[in-house]
């Protein structure tokens, strides 16, 4: 019942075109925006904040951007945490090069580097297809890790050769380092994720979108009716390490505080992959979902045995935790191989003709 | 063989002049030989069937045409002019479109989107206008769908529009992919046998699709096909393939009783 | 500068023979290791055309279980047959829980499929054997612990015996495979199956048995490379970061090819120690070890998307 679609007419392509054709999509976001801009702020704790909303907002961000390459446009990729990093490590140069920047505009400008760097690494994706690709990328993770540790002028010859975030004003509010407040910087990575969010589903539903589900479903056919594989490729390395880039910095300077080389190492980039793949590849709203579960049940399972008042360890819990996300993994594999985004979208099918499916 | 006049077909439709010309056109691969020396032309407005026993190298032929196999021998020539060696994209964008024999629809779109790609060629917004969905980009997406609109209307497909193309039965694929292929407008129209596969009813309905395309819109249409008795009623002219050779060309009543072409559709005594 | 890059590496080479004879003993023995995991690899990925990224963890747990079930006071030899069986069991369990479920499904699902098996493996390696670093039980297993010293060129050149043995023991186990794979019933079908699923199924071979056969060949692959391994750096789960070098040696092989994973690997092994050890040492601060194969493989694949060994493919519409 709540999903009646039935008295909903269009009567123009515009409105066949809108974002959210079925009203009831369009109530169910407003809802959304409204816990993630008003209800949340007011009731999360310092904690919360910490460990949920912020991390889930830029993990779904990068897995966002992942997916734009792998979902979208099929190519497979393993090296997005170099990409965050090459992010983090523009952003982190900018803002002590010119203190005076502002700082939400280096981190947007900071995506610039790591789309540069994402379209000279996916030039090989004009040569090589499949797992080969994917091995390529890899190239990419541990040549630029690599980078980061052993190129001193990018972590301003630190002799920890890490990176630390200094604290940074806008319109005379700390936003970033030790000193900002985390319901601010929570905005800040709100305004950013939402922001791009609307723009990857504009470009993912248009023109360009169109032509990176054409590369991704059969490359051969899609060049012949008239599109130019290297462009369309490389248009999704552009866009996707831009993204990625720009959640490298946010991951950095909205969270971590700090970072070093080994932080951008595979793990990341495969954390980033699993978010991607059982939140839905081929899915905006997907990430999202994806993101919630994977940054969301090692929080929950560490607090469980707490609160039931069982004792064990903190390494058990940990190690416990690894082999739990890793059999999800597979439940969900299993389960639904084409994602979270698939399972929402099977239910909202299932109500939208319910309770007299025939 | 070389005016540019045309001629007029039997039931009154004017032909124009030449189109396309395939000119001492050989492809190798490797040490084979899948086309020996073939030429012929294509006529603006007309109807062109290849056809010809299997491995004839008609497929070869189109795929020459459409830019995705370069020949090892001889010229292409397209609106009057010798075409340079281009990728299969530029062929398209000058407007070659083409169907596939197995079907090549992108199986992950809806059957709109699959159409809209047709229109790829048309759209030319930037990156920016695109992300902000305004201006060239909006407007761009209404006119194209419109456009598409007619070609679903056309094909009488408005029913499916939004449905994955995975979910079609294969007779409304091959309808899908003809869409696609008709809203690019293309100057020429490949289509690399459309009733293969299809029982009687299906091909009398893909038949009436081709012969209304060609009747409406005026487009040039080469086509493989198979089956003889199809080929034979909507084709103006007709060339005939075997074993990488041309053995025919001309209406479909001069090529019916061709003695090679008979001999090597229905075999030859020795 | 260009004398750095391009003369002076080569008159170092020149100046010290046995210094060059070291180094490229040691990148054969690394990169025999590397060919025996792409070996894993190449085995798994042609019967069930997954591309099995376990392989690595595999290593790890083989050699930890060999360690702890030693150190539990098991003999040395027992050992082995039980850390066999527990292979053959995780092929059982990961044929019955994972694989089965999801035949059919794309490439990537299965390849993340993998991935989950690789964390669960760290999880549950880390709860039952400790995250510390441990030492292989060599000597109990009758590996020599010497050296040979030879002095080619008036030079001096050392050679392990441990890595000499591993050196053995990975020829016999390839030679052996070989002869598995050619000569045998099972064998055959292996390969049957890797060239095409359904003809394979159509003639009455069980892919539930062939996967779980295949994963224990694999799992027995690990076994080996975790013992050579873990006899020359130590066990523990840092050995996983060497299974990763086997991926630009299957780009450079091609994923189907076994002759292609061996002569891959010993390349790549030769290779990026000359590489460290001549230019990335002296011009780039040393570490290159990490990236080298990659972009080796990058940069060959370039000019050879097919790899070294692979046929050209011709694309049809």
């Amino acid at each position: 019942m709540l999903y009646r679609t039935a008295g909903q007419f269009k009567t123009s392509y515009t409105a066949d075109q809108a974002l959210f054709p079925i009203r009831q999509d369009a109530y169910l976001l407003g809802i959304i925006l409204i816990f993630a801009w008003v209800v949340f702020p007011l009731t999360a704790s310092e904690f919360t904040f910490q460990t949920l909303l912020i991390p889930i907002l830029i993990y779904s961000l990068a897995a966002m951007g992942l997916n734009i390459l792998t979902g979208y446009a099929g190519q497979l990729s393993l090296g997005t945490a170099a990409f965050m990093g090459v992010g983090a490590y523009a952003c982190y140069k900018m803002v002590t090069i010119m203190p005076w920047m502002n700082p939400v505009v280096a981190i947007l400008l900071s995506g610039v580097f790591s789309a540069g760097v994402g379209v000279a690494f996916g030039i090989p994706s004009l040569r090589i297809k499949g797992f080969y690709l994917a091995i390529a990328t890899l190239a990419a993770q541990f040549f630029l890790v690599w980078l980061f540790e052993k190129w001193a002028w990018l972590y301003n010859y630190n002799a920890s050769g890490a990176i630390q975030v200094p604290n940074l004003k806008m319109f005379g509010v700390y936003i970033a380092g030790p000193q900002a407040d985390s319901m601010i910087q929570y905005f800040v990575v709100l305004g950013i994720v939402t922001l791009l969010t609307l723009l990857c589903i504009n470009l993912t539903r248009g023109n360009l979108g169109r032509t990176w589900k054409a590369t991704r479903d059969m490359d051969i056919a899609a060049e012949l009716i008239g599109i130019n594989l290297m462009k369309s490729k490389l248009t999704a390395f552009m866009v996707s390490s831009y993204v990625v880039g720009v959640a490298g910095a946010l991951f950095v300077f909205m969270w971590r505080g700090a970072a070093e080389p080994n932080l951008f190492d595979i793990p990341l980039s495969f954390r980033i992959l699993f978010i991607a793949i059982i939140g839905g590849l081929g899915s905006i709203m997907g990430n999202y979902l994806g993101a919630i579960l994977i940054v969301g049940l090692p929080v929950m399972l560490n607090t469980l045995p707490q609160t039931l008042g069982i004792p064990i360890s903190s390494a058990m819990v940990e190690h416990l935790n690894i082999m739990i996300i890793g059999s999800l993994i597979i439940f969900f594999l299993i389960i639904e191989p084409h994602g979270l985004a698939r399972l929402w979208a099977l239910i909202r099918e299932k109500l939208i003709i319910w309770p007299f499916p025939y | 063989m070389k005016d540019l006049k045309g001629y007029v077909t039997a039931d009154g439709r004017q032909i124009g002049g030449v189109l396309m010309e395939m000119r001492n056109i050989t492809l190798k691969f490797g040490g084979v030989v899948a086309i020996k020396d073939i030429s012929f032309d294509v006529r603006e407005g007309e109807v062109r069937a290849i056809i010809g026993p299997n491995g004839a190298g008609k497929s070869s032929m189109l795929n020459i045409i459409s830019g995705f196999y370069t020949p090892s021998e001889g010229e292409v020539w397209y609106k009057g002019e010798k075409r340079p060696p281009m990728k299969p994209y530029e062929v398209a964008r000058q407007g070659v479109a083409r169907t596939f024999q197995n079907i090549a629809l992108f199986e992950g779109m809806t059957v709109l989107d699959n159409i809209m790609t047709g229109r790829l060629t048309h759209m030319n917004a930037g990156l920016v206008s695109q992300a902000m969905w305004w201006g060239k980009a909006r407007d761009e997406e209404i006119a194209n769908r419109e456009k598409v609109e007619e070609v679903i209307d056309f094909l009488e497909i408005q029913n499916i529009r939004k449905t994955p193309v995975g979910r079609l039965p294969y007779g409304l694929k091959k309808r899908v992919e003809l869409a696609r292929a008709l809203a690019a407008e293309p100057s020429i129209l490949l289509l690399d046998e459309p009733m293969a596969g299809m029982n009687v009813e299906e091909k009398e309905d893909m038949s009436r699709f081709i012969l209304d395309v060609n009747d409406e819109f005026g487009t040039t249409i080469a086509l493989i096909e198979h089956d003889m008795g199809v080929v034979m009623d909507i084709s103006d002219r007709v060339v005939v393939m075997d074993y990488g050779k041309k053995i025919g060309d001309g209406t479909p009543d001069e090529v019916r009783n061709n003695q090679d072409v008979i001999d090597a559709y229905l075999g030859v005594q020795h | 500068m260009l004398n750095d890059i391009f003369v002076a590496p080569f008159v170092d080479m020149f100046a010290a023979p046995d210094f060059l004879m070291q180094v490229l003993w040691e990148g054969l023995v690394s990169g025999i290791l590397y060919a025996l995991i792409a070996l894993g690899f190449v085995l798994i990925y042609r019967s069930s055309r997954i591309f099995n990224f376990a392989q690595g963890i595999m290593v790890v747990f083989a050699a930890l279980t060999l360690v702890g079930l030693h150190a539990m006071g098991v003999p040395a030899w027992i050992c082995i047959l039980l850390t066999l069986g527990v292979m053959f069991v995780l092929a059982v369990v990961i044929e019955r829980v994972v694989l089965r479920p999801l035949v059919g499904q794309p490439d990537i699902i299965l390849f993340m499929a993998t991935i989950g098996i690789t964390l669960f493996l760290i999880g549950l390696g880390e709860i039952i054997f400790g995250g510390e670093n441990k030492v292989m039980i060599t000597e109990e297993l009758g590996i020599p612990t010497g050296s040979v010293l030879l002095e080619p060129f008036g030079g001096l050149l050392i050679l392990e015996q441990k890595d000499i043995t591993a050196v053995i023991v990975a020829a016999l186990l390839v030679v052996g495979l070989l002869i598995f794979l050619n000569k045998t019933r099972m064998g055959r079908a292996i390969r049957a199956l890797g060239d095409d699923h359904q003809a394979a199924l159509s003639v009455g071979i069980s892919l539930q048995t062939i996967w779980v056969l295949v994963w224990f060949i694999a799992g027995i692959i690990a076994l080996v490379t975790g013992i050579a391994w873990g006899a020359r750096a130590g066990v523990s789960f840092a050995l996983e970061v060497i299974a990763y070098k086997a991926l630009p040696v299957l780009m450079l092989g091609g994923l189907e090819s076994i002759t292609g994973a061996i002569i891959g690997g010993l390349m790549i092994g030769m290779l990026e120690k000359l590489f460290e050890i001549y230019w990335g040492q002296p011009l780039l601060g040393g570490n290159t070890e990490t990236w080298f194969a990659f972009v080796l493989a990058l940069i060959v694949l370039l000019f050879r998307p097919q790899g070294l060994f692979g046929e050209r493919i011709i694309e049809r519409v």
